[in-house]
C-alpha cells in the first residue's frame, strides 16, 4: 500500500517491524498501557462519545477538529488490553494530523503492524470500526 | 484421581465435582507440585497485564489452531506445546480465562479430546479472581520444559462434525447462541460482525438456550437446581443421554458442553465446533428461521 502514512505512523510501523515476532505483544502492552484517560470535558459527558459497536467491549471516541487538525480521544476498559492498544496506537498516528491525512489514512494500518498472524479476525474488525468511525467523524465534523 | 480436589459444597453437588476448583482453593494450591495453572482469554494480551502467579498463557488462535486447515492441533504440536510450556501428562490443570471462561472451557474441551486426565476450570474465572483482590503478577513463569507424549486426538466422543449432526437428527441438540442469532435476526453475534454465515437461524430441531443461563453475575456456575430446572426442564433434556451442543465457531457451545457434562452429568455430550459458521454456509443443509426449534428433518 502507498498510501500516505503520518511520521507518527511510520515510526510505529518501523518499531513493530524492528522487534522479533515474540515481542510484539509486549510493545502492543506498552500502547495499552499508555492509553490516557479521557479528558474531564469528555469523561463527564459520555453523551459526546461514540460507541463503536464493531468492538465487543465498550470503546467509546470523539474526534475534535482544531485548527485544521484531528484530536482523537478514545476510551476502552482495563480488561480489553489489546483494545486499548489498537486505541492508543490509533491516536498517535492521527493526533494533529491535518484532516486529508486522517482522511486518507490507510485502511491496512494493522496489516502493516504485521500483527494480523496474532489477533484474530474480530480484534482487527474493531481496530477498522474504530478507524471508520474516526474518519467519518472528521468528515463530518469539516463540511 | 491422586491430586487433591476442592471440598467446596456447592461442587459437591455436581457430577463431577473433581472438574472444578474454587479461587480459595486455588489461593491454598498455588506452587503445589504437580499442579500446573492455564490462563487462555480472548484478549491476546490481558494475561499480560497480570496474572495468576504461576500460571502459563495458553493461546487459543495461535496455539490451539492448525495454522492451516480449519482444524484443532494435532498430538504432535500439543505434545510441542505443553512440553514448551513445562506441563506432564500426569500434572493436574486448572485452567481459567476471561469472558465467563469461554476459552478455559474451550481449552479443556481440546485437552479432554488428548485425553488429559486431570483438568479443572477455576470457577468464576480470570473475573472473579481479580474481583476478590487475590495476587496477581506480570512476572514470567518459567517451568521447566517437560517431554509430554505424543497422543492421537480422539474426536469421536467429544467432537461433532457436520455429518453427526444429520445421524443425530432426533436426539436434543442445544444452540447456545444469542435469540438473535438463533432465529435469523442476525447471522453473528452482537458485536462480533466479521465471523458470521451466509443464512441466519438455527439447525432445526435444537432447542435455544443461551450459553450465559448457566452462570451467576459473578460468573460462578449457577446451582445444581438452577441447571436442571433450566435444560433437563425447560430445554425438554428429560433423561436425555446423547446431546450435541453448537454456537457460531465452538467456544460458546465448549461452556455448555462443560455445564452439560461435567456438572449435569449427562452421559455423552459433544460440541460441534463447526458450529454456525459452517452450518448457515453450508449448501443445502436444512435450516429453521423464527424462535420454534422446528421439526426434524424428514429427508436425514
Amino acid at each position: 500500500m502507498v498510501l500516505a502514512l503520518s511520521t507518527n505512523a511510520q515510526e510505529i510501523i518501523d518499531a513493530f517491524a524492528e522487534v522479533p515476532r515474540n515481542s510484539r505483544l509486549e510493545l502492543l502492552l506498552e500502547y495499552a498501557n499508555a492509553l490516557p484517560d479521557l479528558p474531564d470535558c469528555y469523561a463527564d459527558h459520555p453523551e459526546l462519545l461514540e460507541r463503536v459497536e464493531e468492538c465487543q467491549s465498550p470503546v467509546f471516541l470523539f474526534v475534535e477538529i482544531s485548527n485544521g487538525n484531528a484530536q482523537i480521544f478514545l476510551t476502552a476498559p482495563l480488561e480489553a488490553p489489546t483494545t486499548r492498544a489498537f486505541a492508543r496506537l490509533l491516536q498517535l498516528a492521527l493526533n494533529n494530523q491535518p484532516i486529508a491525512e486522517v482522511i486518507k489514512f490507510s485502511d491496512d494500518f494493522i496489516g502493516e503492524l504485521q500483527l494480523t498472524e496474532l489477533v484474530s479476525p474480530l480484534r482487527i474488525r474493531g481496530m477498522h470500526g474504530m478507524l471508520a468511525r474516526i474518519k467519518r467523524q472528521v468528515a463530518e465534523k469539516t463540511k | 484421581m491422586a491430586y487433591p480436589t476442592d471440598p467446596n459444597i456447592k461442587f459437591q453437588t455436581y457430577s463431577h465435582p473433581e472438574a472444578l476448583v474454587s479461587t480459595d482453593w486455588l489461593v491454598a494450591n498455588l506452587d503445589k507440585p504437580g499442579l500446573a495453572i492455564i490462563e487462555c482469554d480472548e484478549d491476546i494480551l490481558l494475561f499480560e497485564t497480570g496474572h495468576i502467579p504461576g500460571a502459563v498463557k495458553l493461546d487459543w488462535h495461535t496455539e490451539l489452531n492448525d495454522p492451516v486447515t480449519r482444524d484443532f492441533l494435532n498430538g504432535q504440536a500439543l505434545a510441542d506445546l505443553l512440553s514448551a510450556k513445562g506441563i506432564s501428562r500426569s500434572d493436574t490443570l486448572v485452567i481459567y480465562g476471561d469472558k465467563s471462561n469461554w476459552w478455559a472451557t474451550y481449552a479443556f474441551w481440546i485437552l479432554k479430546l488428548f485425553g488429559h486426565e486431570d483438568v479443572r476450570i477455576l470457577d468464576g474465572g480470570r473475573a472473579k479472581w481479580i474481583e476478590e483482590g487475590k495476587l496477581t503478577t506480570t512476572e514470567a513463569t518459567l517451568r521447566p520444559a517437560t517431554s509430554y507424549p505424543v497422543v492421537v486426538r480422539d474426536d469421536l466422543e467429544l467432537r461433532a462434525f457436520r455429518e453427526d449432526i444429520y445421524q443425530h437428527f432426533g436426539k436434543p441438540l442445544i444452540d447456545v447462541r444469542s435469540p438473535e442469532e438463533y432465529t435469523g435476526e442476525r447471522t453473528h453475534m452482537p458485536n462480533y460482525p466479521d465471523e458470521g454465515a451466509l443464512r441466519g437461524g438455527h439447525i432445526p430441531s435444537a432447542a435455544s438456550v443461551p450459553w450465559s443461563k448457566s452462570v451467576n453475575e459473578d460468573q460462578t456456575f449457577r446451582i445444581i437446581e438452577e441447571l436442571k430446572q433450566i435444560y433437563i426442564v425447560q430445554a425438554g433434556l428429560g433423561e436425555a443421554s446423547d446431546v450435541i451442543a453448537y454456537c457460531r465457531i465452538g467456544e460458546r457451545s465448549s461452556h455448555t458442553w462443560f455445564v452439560l457434562k461435567y456438572l449435569l452429568g449427562i452421559e455423552r455430550v459433544r460440541n460441534y465446533d463447526g458450529s454456525w459458521t459452517e452450518w448457515g454456509s453450508a449448501v443445502q443443509v436444512p435450516i429453521a428461521k423464527g424462535t420454534e426449534p422446528g421439526a426434524v428433518p424428514v429427508w436425514f
